[in-house]
């Protein structure tokens, strides 16, 4: 080794884009990112920032940053998916579209990768930090701390596949990364590598969330919050966080296994030397369908939420929608194959999963029906959440029929692959979970915040994304049932399918223009706050006891700890005009700590070490890591003590509902 | 209920109720650890076999050498439970003197691993030769990462009893700490039954 590649690694002068479109998206987010610092230094903010924000150990605080990266990387994501639409409908015969190969190639996988871990998690994550403790009626999570370091880990590993659009080349090996193709002969530069330490680094984040929400939700519900007692969302979240402590393990394993083959020449998926290569595709979808389940459980909760406050009804069949989630559970880890029927495995290993697979779509049903019980008869009040609890339930269920179809073996064989299957979990990740987790930020906002989001552009946007998913979407089911494969950047004028794929392209445009009403719908609330204020702590009418104290939340949540004797505790509290005695008590706070950030921090180095293969910045990276934490153990002047003064003091101050 | 308070007023239940989250917590990172060795265990069987030129499953280990480790780490685990009963009784001495003893059998394990690693390396029978060497170096070397670990938080754990003494922070953490201990010996009784003693059947 000379001492160049010692301190450089793999880095040197084309690294950087080297093409017009390559270089607009470094440019595009660099300059974002010089104006975000640009605005927070001018309003001379970073204190403001670091005390309240980036060092903060509340919930709540965490859960809003977690939203606001997973907005952003839903920009970057939504861009990619601009291109790719835009790339289909243009390059057909003679014309060859805005993108080459590797181009279009690098932008789906990029696409994917971050939809899922960046997107979906971090909503997820950001609205269950924000809800779970408030809904169990706690103070807080069970591990504050490690709440803190797992955000900026998800936060680093964003950073880092961000990192892939100025430095190097990203993977082009698809969202998950197949070998042969992911090993290093056939991607030999950093592309893979990038996927594999954003994803590691974020992954791990979301494993640290899944023992803290599980341990949260077990042992620090409020007396007298039974099993049965515990609300929907809640009980959601606790079949997720189940399936994360299962299943992300598996996948920390598999990436590593395969940086392993790309770096120290091991044969694990390799094709030679005994590797194995479907054990990399049976390994990564034991972990990446419960995946699916960890992302549309929390929405499922969230939909039963909502559908119960605006139908002015308590959801139906409660006990077993309990049981549903944990059928789901169960069953989601015995489906994975499902994936790759055509892996050649026989047939009664394909009957197997198949059978499950469809199996799987019962307990589902059980609950779309109970849903629907739950609006009839109730008094439904129409607003933005209710309306994209709607747009699921007929999005959702056509798209559910659809995988039923898909897990027939027989049919698998030929719709796999296709823009059929695309279509497919389009469908279930857009309308099922994004949909979800749009219905939960417009229904918990002002809870966090204090008032309500406007209305009128939560409409336009839920009708610009429900018609622009129909159109871009649709055209690919009937694409794939004509054969269209995943992942064309080309195709043949003489197949015809251009009017369809440029149909697909006006839906990807519609939904562009619904993001942008999300955004104007948030510009608006911000400047009509005063008229949209939340002054009762109750603006929808809800059931459970987030709703039972101010808005915005206080730090501590609760002055007096809550004592539940109903499922919906509050609002039996107010049909019965019953309202619990404030006896205040002392209790103790976690403290801000930096030690969250630094970890992540040095957790970014080693990733970006390893990526470049610059040792020295790895074993910085992981020293840093360390002594960090250990620093971190001695520190015994964690937590603050709030006396019961201190309380009856501040909630003299505050709003409660009439009750 | 008992209301005793601490000095800042604190309900002295509500100390035990987070001391008994946090065990739980770690139970829970136990099993998400158990599923990642799991996945290891279900990797080193798809690949156990042929050798591509490679030494047989039988070639690369001596069955003394490595009951010899099996012996130390069990040690390790006797005396660090030893020690967890010197820190109930309160004694300092007691618990950071079997803590050190736990301190050089674990290390004395892990240098028995990385010297029959380097050995096998040296001839030529390295996790680059073929599947099953890559799946063997990477269950094995799993485990004595975790011991290494397990040992730098251990002399941590030893440094901060003998400044602060049998602290509630440090009661919780030794508490910790040797259900990671037991859990790794568990674990490797696994490693021993089904790598080594099964390979050299």
């Amino acid at each position: 080794m000379t001492w160049q590649t010692f301190i450089f690694g793999r880095l040197a002068w084309s690294v950087f884009p080297q093409n017009a479109i390559a270089w607009g998206g470094a440019l595009f987010m660099l300059l974002c990112v010089i104006a975000v610092l640009a605005i927070i230094t001018f309003f001379g903010k970073w204190r403001w920032l670091w005390e309240e924000w980036l060092t903060s150990l509340d919930p709540k605080k965490i859960g809003v940053m977690y939203i606001v990266v997973a907005f952003t990387m839903l920009v970057r994501g939504g861009a990619d998916a601009l291109l790719l639409r835009t790339q289909q409908a243009t390059s057909v015969g003679n014309s060859f579209g805005i993108l080459s190969a590797t181009h279009f190639q690098e932008i789906f996988s990029a696409h994917g990768s971050i939809m899922i871990f960046f997107v979906a998690m971090g909503l997820m994550f950001g609205l269950i930090n924000l809800v779970v403790p408030l809904q169990i009626g706690s103070r807080d999570v069970a591990f504050p701390f490690l709440n803190s370091v797992s955000f900026w880990l998800f936060c680093a590993g964003a950073v880092l596949i961000n990192c892939s659009l100025l430095l190097g080349d990203f993977s082009t090996a698809g969202w998950l990364a197949y070998p042969p193709l992911s090993e290093l002969a056939y991607s030999p530069t950093t592309g893979v590598d990038y996927w594999i330490w954003s994803l590691q680094i974020a992954g791990l984040g979301s494993l640290f969330s899944g023992v803290n929400f599980f341990a949260t939700i077990v042992k620090m519900r409020a007396k007298g919050m039974t099993w049965m007692r515990l609300p929907m969302f809640s009980w959601s979240v606790l079949g997720a966080m189940t399936l994360v402590i299962f299943a992300f393990p598996i996948l920390t394993v598999t990436l590593t296994l395969l940086y392993f083959d790309r770096t120290l020449a091991m044969h694990f998926f390799t094709a030679g030397q005994g590797g194995n290569m479907m054990m990399y595709v049976n390994l990564i979808w034991a972990w990446g369908h419960p995946e699916v389940y960890i992302l549309v459980l929390p929405a499922f909760g969230i939909y039963s939420e909502v559908v119960a406050v605006f139908s002015g009804k308590k959801l139906v069949g409660y006990v077993s929608m309990v049981w549903a989630i944990w059928a789901i559970v169960v069953l989601s880890f015995i489906v994975w194959l499902h994936h790759f029927f055509t892996m050649g495995a026989g047939a009664d290993v394909n009957a197997f999963f198949g059978i499950m697979t469809a199996v799987i779509a019962v307990p589902t049903g059980v609950k779309i029906f109970n849903w629907l019980f739950t609006m009839y008869r109730g008094k439904i009040r129409f607003h933005t959440p209710m309306l994209w609890f709607m747009g699921f339930v007929v999005l959702f269920t056509l798209g559910g029929v659809a995988g039923v179809i898909m897990a027939e073996p027989p049919a698998d064989y030929e719709l796999h692959n296709s823009l059929f299957l695309v279509a497919h979990f389009h469908t279930m990740i857009v309308s099922g979970v994004l949909f979800g987790y749009f219905a939960g930020y417009t229904y918990w906002f002002p809870k966090i915040f204090g008032f309500k989001l406007d209305e009128k552009w939560g409409v336009r946007a839920f009708w610009f994304w429900f018609i622009g998913f129909i159109l871009a979407f649709g055209p690919l089911y009937i694409l794939g049932l004509e054969g269209a494969t995943r992942r064309l950047d080309h195709y043949s004028a003489s197949l015809g399918w251009q009017p369809l794929f440029a149909v697909a392209g006006v839906g990807a445009g519609l939904i562009a223009i619904g993001f942008c009403c999300q955004m104007a719908q948030l510009v608006r609330s911000f400047r009509l706050r005063h008229e949209n204020i939340d002054t009762t702590g109750d603006p929808w009418g809800g059931r459970t006891l987030e709703w039972s104290i101010p808005s915005p939340a206080p730090s501590y949540n609760f002055a007096a700890l809550p004592i539940v004797h109903h499922r919906d505790e509050f609002w039996e509290r107010k049909n019965s005009g019953k309202r619990q005695e404030m006896k205040f008590e002392n209790f103790t706070m976690p403290k801000n700590s930096a030690s969250g950030i630094i970890i992540a921090a040095f957790a970014f180095l080693l990733g970006f070490g390893a990526i470049w293969h610059l040792w020295w910045l790895v074993v910085i990276g992981l020293v840093g890591v360390l002594i960090t934490l250990i620093m971190r153990t001695f520190d015994e002047d964690t937590e603050y003590t709030v006396t019961a003064s201190d309380i009856a003091h501040r909630e003299a101050g505050l709003r409660y509902t009439n009750i | 209920m008992n209301d005793e308070f601490d000095q800042s007023g604190i309900l002295s239940v509500d100390h035990k109720s987070k001391d008994s989250t946090t065990v739980f917590g770690f139970w829970m990172y136990l099993m998400t650890d158990l599923v990642l060795f799991a996945s290891l265990f279900a990797t080193f069987a798809v690949l156990r076999g042929p050798e591509f030129g490679g030494a047989t499953i039988q070639n690369i280990f001596s069955l003394p050498y490595v009951l010899v480790e099996t012996i130390i780490l069990l040690t390790s685990s006797f005396t660090c439970g030893i020690a967890m009963l010197f820190a109930r009784e309160g004694s300092v001495r007691g618990t950071v003197l079997w803590l050190c003893a736990t301190l050089v059998l674990g290390a004395t394990f892990v240098g028995m691993e990385v010297s029959e690693f380097s050995n096998l390396i040296a001839r030529g029978q390295g996790p680059s030769k073929n599947g099953f060497l890559s799946a063997y170096f990477t269950l094995v070397g799993t485990h004595g990462t975790h011991v290494a670990i397990g040992l730098l938080w251990l002399l941590v754990l030893i440094i901060a009893i003998a400044r602060r003494g049998l602290s509630r922070g440090n009661m919780r953490k030794l508490a910790l700490f040797s259900m990671f201990w037991h859990f790794l010996d568990i674990v490797w009784i696994f490693i021993f039954t089904i790598v080594y003693l099964t390979g050299s059947l």
